[in-house]
C-alpha cells in the first residue's frame, strides 16, 4: 500500500487538482454567463415557460455530457472513481450527494412553519459529520475497498454480516431514492407543465445517463457540477432578499434584525387590543367554530364506523359533494371558479373511509392550530398554553388550578425537548451510517485526504444549512409585515402566483377585505420556490432555483442508486455468487442492476406513495441502528467479532422496525404505544443501544477474533505501517 | 506486523483527541438543546442565544471540530511516522 511514494505520484495528483480547478472555474463562469444570457433574453420578451424548458434541458444535457465523458470500463474507476478525487472536490460531491430535494426546497419551509423546533434537522444533518470524521471516514479509507458491506464482510468474516449489511443498505437507500425521484417529478412538472409521471421518467433519464456509463467516476464529477449550480441557485435569491429587507448582503448576520421585527409582530398579532390583533382574533373565532364542526363530523364518522356503516357513510359524504357540484352547475349564473373547485373536491375525494378520516383529522388539526395564538419563532418547545387558556377562561382560578395548568405546560414542553434530542441524535448517527455518504470517502487518494475531505464536505453543506434559518426568518418578516394587514384587492404578484400554483391558500374569512395571518395557509415548499419573486427578481432566477432543486434531487438519487446497484452487483454477485467473474461481466451485471433498480424506484415514485417524508426520516433511524454500532466497534474494539456483529445489526434493525410498527399509523400502530412519548421517526434512539448491546454481548459470549482480523483492525487504525497488509480491492 | 510503543502512543493520542472533540460536539449539541429555554433569555445582536446556536453557532463549531481533527491527525501521522507517502 505504500507503493506510490515516488515524486511522480505527488506531482500527478497536484497536476490533476490544478486541472480540475481550471475546468470547474471555467464551468462556473460558463454557467453564470448562460444565466445572464437568459436574463437578457427574458428582457427581450422570452416567455417564462420557455426559460423553464431551457434550464431543465440545458442542465440535464450538461450532466449527461459529463456522464458520457467519464464513461469507464475499469472496475476501480467504476466503483470508487479511481481513488484520486481531491479532498476539496470530494467535499463538493458529498455536499451534492447529501443535500436532497428536501434540504434544498423543504428545509427553509420547515423552519418557517416550526420555528425553533425545526432546527433539529439543521443540527442533525450537519453534526453527523463530526461522527463521520472522528469514527469512520479515515478508517474506511485505509481499509480501501468498494462498499460498506465489504468492510463488514472483511472485519467480521463470513457472508452473514455482509448479507445483513447489504439488506440494510438496500432498505435505507431505496426508501430514500423514491423520495428523490418523487422530488424530480415534482420540480419537472411544476416548471415545464409536463405530467408528474412524465416528469419522473424524464428525470430518471437524467439520472441514468450519468451513472450508467461511468459509475462512481461519472457520478462524482457530475455531483461537483451539481453542487455549484445548487449553491448559486440557493444563495442569489436569499442575498437579494436580505439586501431588500435589511440593507445587508450577508443574510446569516443580517437576519437578527428581521427576527426582532418578527418577534414584535408576533406580540402585536397576539394582542387583541391592537387593530391587527383584534382582526386576528375575529378570524380565530371563525377557525374555532370550524374546528368544532370538524370535531362533530369526525364523531359522526367514528359512530358510523362503530356501527359497521363506514362504507355507507363514505358513499353518503361523496354523494353530498356530487350533489353540490350538480347544484352549482344548475345555477342560473354558473360560477366557473366554484364549479372547478367542486369538481376538484369530487375528483380528490378520499378513496375509502380510513383516508376520509385522515383528511378530516388533518382539517381539524389545521383549524385548531389557526384558532390559537401565533407561535413565537425563536422560542423552543412551547407548552400547550394550558395556563394562558385557564387564565382567560377563569381569571379567578385557584392557585392549585394554576399550578396544575403550569405543570401540564411544562410536561408538554419537556416532551418536545426529549423528542428534539432524540431526533437530533437519530439524524446525526444516521448521517454517519448512510452507505451512500460513507462510500464517498473511499474515493480520496489517501487517509490524509479523507480527513480533509470530511471538513470540505461539511463546509459545503454548512453553506446551505446555515442560510436556511435566515431565509425562513426573512420570508416570515415579509409575510408578517407586507402581507398581513394589506388589502385583498391589491395582492402582491408573488402571492397570486403562489396561490395559482397551490403553494399557498388565502381566503378572506371575516370578509373585512384585509389579510389576516390566520387567513393564510402556507405550504413548506413555498419559501424557497417563491423567494425570487418575493425579492422582486426576474423569472430567470426562478428557473435557476428550479435547476438547483433538480440538481439536488438528481445528485442524491445518483449516489443512492449506485449504492444499491453496487451492493447487489459487488457484494452479492461478485463476492458471494461468482468470485471468478471477469471485469467485463462484473460491470455489465452492475449496470443491468442499476437499470432495474432505477426503473423500479421510478415506478414506485410515480404511484405517489403518501408517507414519503416519514420514510426518509425512517431511513436515518434504520441506518443508525443497523450500521453504526458494528462499524464503529469494528474499528475501536478489537474484541468485536462475527457473532457480535450479527446479533448487534439484527437487534438494532429489529428494535427499530418493531418500534415503528407499533407506533406509526401507516403500519397500523398507535401513539399510545410510544415509549417515553418518543415519536416513531426517532425509533433509532432505541435501535442504537440495542445494536451496541448486541455487538458487545454477542462478542463476549464467543471467542475473540483471529489474529488476521486483529491485524486488520491495526491496519485500518494507522494510515501507514511497516509490513502493512494489503486490503486494497481490485 | 508488530506494533511498537510509539504506535500505541499514537493510537492513545488519537483516542484522547477523539474524546475531547466528541465532548465539544456533545456540549454544542445536547447541552445547548437541554438548556435551550434558559439560554434563550440571553440575546446577542438580536439573536436569542439558543436559537442562534441551533441555527448557526453549533454548525460553525462542527465545521471547526472537523477542521481541527484533520489538521491535528495529519500532524500526528508525521510525528509518529505513520503517514502515507503520497500527497
Amino acid at each position: 500500500m505504500k507503493g506510490r511514494t515516488d515524486m511522480s505520484a505527488v506531482s500527478s495528483n497536484a497536476a490533476f487538482f490544478n486541472q480540475l480547478k481550471k475546468y470547474y472555474t471555467f464551468y462556473t463562469g460558463g454557467f453564470i454567463t448562460f444565466v445572464i444570457l437568459l436574463a437578457i433574453l427574458e428582457q427581450m420578451g422570452l416567455a417564462p415557460k420557455i426559460i423553464g424548458y431551457i434550464f431543465l434541458a440545458a442542465t440535464i444535457a450538461l450532466y449527461a455530457g459529463i456522464g458520457i465523458m467519464s464513461k469507464t470500463a475499469d472496475v476501480s474507476e467504476y466503483y470508487v472513481a479511481g481513488r484520486r478525487v481531491p479532498a476539496l472536490f470530494n467535499g463538493m460531491a458529498t455536499g451534492a450527494d447529501w443535500m436532497s430535494a428536501a434540504s434544498f426546497i423543504g428545509m427553509a419551509g420547515t423552519l418557517y412553519l416550526s420555528g425553533f423546533d425545526g432546527l433539529a434537522f439543521v443540527m442533525g444533518w450537519t453534526g453527523g459529520y463530526v461522527l463521520v470524521a472522528l469514527f469512520l471516514a479515515p478508517y474506511l479509507r485505509k481499509f480501501g475497498q468498494f462498499t460498506i458491506p465489504d468492510f463488514l464482510g472483511a472485519r467480521y468474516g463470513g457472508n452473514l454480516p455482509r448479507t445483513i449489511g447489504v439488506l440494510a443498505a438496500i432498505i435505507c437507500s431505496f426508501t430514500y431514492v423514491i423520495a428523490q425521484i418523487y422530488g424530480v417529478g415534482l420540480i419537472t412538472s411544476r416548471f415545464t407543465g409536463l405530467e408528474f409521471e412524465i416528469g419522473v421518467y424524464a428525470g430518471l433519464a437524467g439520472i441514468l445517463v450519468c451513472s450508467f456509463l461511468g459509475g462512481m467516476r461519472a457520478v462524482t464529477w457530475t455531483q461537483v457540477a451539481q453542487y455549484i449550480i445548487l449553491i448559486i441557485a440557493y444563495m442569489i435569491p436569499v442575498v437579494w432578499l436580505s439586501v431588500n429587507i435589511t440593507g445587508n448582503p450577508i443574510p446569516q448576520v443580517a437576519y437578527g434584525q428581521a427576527l426582532q421585527g418578527v418577534a414584535a409582530k408576533e406580540k402585536e398579532l397576539n394582542d387583541p387590543s391592537t387593530v391587527l390583533g383584534a382582526a386576528e382574533a375575529s378570524v380565530r373565532a371563525i377557525h374555532k367554530e370550524k374546528a368544532a364542526e370538524w370535531t362533530d363530523k369526525l364523531k359522526a364518522l367514528d359512530e358510523a364506523v362503530k356501527a359497521g356503516n363506514g362504507d355507507a357513510f363514505h358513499a353518503e359524504q361523496k354523494a353530498k359533494v356530487a350533489a353540490k357540484l350538480a347544484e352549482l352547475k344548475a345555477a342560473p349564473e354558473p360560477d366557473a371558479k366554484a364549479i372547478a373547485g367542486a369538481e376538484k373536491d369530487l375528483a380528490d375525494f378520499p378513496a375509502n373511509i380510513g383516508k376520509l378520516k385522515a383528511k378530516w383529522t388533518t382539517a381539524e388539526t389545521g383549524a385548531k392550530g389557526k384558532a390559537g395564538p401565533v407561535a413565537a419563532h425563536a422560542v423552543p418547545f412551547s407548552g400547550k398554553g394550558a395556563e394562558k387558556k385557564l387564565m382567560k377562561e377563569n381569571p379567578a382560578a385557584t392557585p392549585e388550578e394554576i399550578a396544575a395548568a403550569k405543570a401540564e405546560d411544562e410536561k408538554a414542553s419537556n416532551g418536545k425537548r426529549l423528542n428534539f434530542i432524540a431526533l437530533v441524535l437519530c439524524l446525526m448517527v444516521g448521517t454517519a451510517s448512510l452507505p451512500h455518504i460513507l462510500m464517498r470517502y473511499y474515493t480520496t487518494p489517501s487517509v490524509r485526504d479523507a480527513r480533509k475531505s470530511v471538513f470540505w464536505s461539511l463546509f459545503f453543506i454548512f453553506l446551505l444549512y446555515f442560510t436556511a434559518p435566515a431565509l425562513a426568518v426573512l420570508a416570515k418578516y415579509v409575510v408578517y409585515n407586507d402581507l398581513v394587514g394589506s388589502s385583498f384587492a391589491a395582492l402582491p404578484a408573488w402571492v397570486s402566483k403562489a396561490v395559482d400554483a397551490t403553494l399557498m391558500k388565502i381566503v378572506d374569512m371575516n370578509k373585512d377585505g384585509l389579510i389576516q395571518l390566520a387567513e393564510i395557509t402556507i405550504g413548506g415548499d413555498l419559501i424557497v420556490l417563491a423567494t425570487p419573486e418575493i425579492a422582486g427578481l426576474p423569472y430567470v432566477i426562478s428557473g435557476l432555483v428550479a435547476a438547483g432543486g433538480l440538481a439536488a434531487a438528481l445528485s442524491t438519487a445518483d449516489g443512492l442508486l449506485l449504492t444499491i446497484a453496487n451492493a447487489l452487483s459487488h457484494d452479492v454477485y461478485y463476492k458471494m455468487i461468482d468470485p471468478n467473474a471477469s471485469t467485463m461481466r462484473r460491470l455489465s451485471v452492475s449496470k443491468g442492476l442499476l437499470l432495474v433498480v432505477a426503473i423500479l424506484a421510478a415506478y414506485v415514485a410515480s404511484l405517489k406513495p403518501g408517507d414519503i417524508l416519514f420514510l426518509v426520516g425512517a431511513a436515518f433511524s434504520l441506518a443508525a441502528s443497523a450500521f453504526f454500532p458494528a462499524l464503529v466497534l469494528g474499528v475501536f474494539w478489537k474484541r468485536a467479532n462475527h457473532l457480535g456483529a450479527v446479533i448487534g445489526m439484527l437487534a438494532g434493525l429489529a428494535v427499530c422496525m418493531y418500534y415503528m410498527y407499533i407506533t406509526y399509523d401507516f403500519f397500523g400502530g398507535v401513539a399510545a404505544n410510544e415509549w417515553f412519548g418518543i415519536k416513531p421517526i426517532s425509533a433509532g434512539i432505541f435501535g442504537l443501544p440495542a445494536g451496541f448491546l448486541g455487538v458487545i454481548i454477542g462478542s463476549l459470549i464467543s471467542p475473540a477474533p483471529s489474529k488476521e482480523v486483529q491485524d486488520l483492525v491495526d491496519h485500518v487504525r494507522y494510515p501507514s505501517l511497516t509490513g502493512d497488509i494489503n486490503t486494497k480491492a481490485a | 506486523m508488530q506494533l511498537t510503543d510509539k504506535h500505541r502512543e499514537y493510537w492513545n493520542r488519537n483516542l484522547r483527541l477523539t474524546a475531547v472533540l466528541l465532548g465539544i460536539w456533545f456540549v454544542a449539541t445536547f447541552v445547548v438543546i437541554y438548556f435551550a429555554r434558559e439560554l434563550n433569555d440571553i440575546v446577542i445582536m438580536g439573536f436569542p442565544f439558543a436559537f442562534y446556536m441551533g441555527a448557526q453557532g453549533s454548525l460553525i463549531i462542527y465545521v471547526l471540530v472537523i477542521w481541527y481533527y484533520a489538521r491535528r491527525m495529519n500532524q500526528l501521522d508525521l510525528e509518529y511516522g505513520v503517514h502515507e507517502g503520497e500527497d
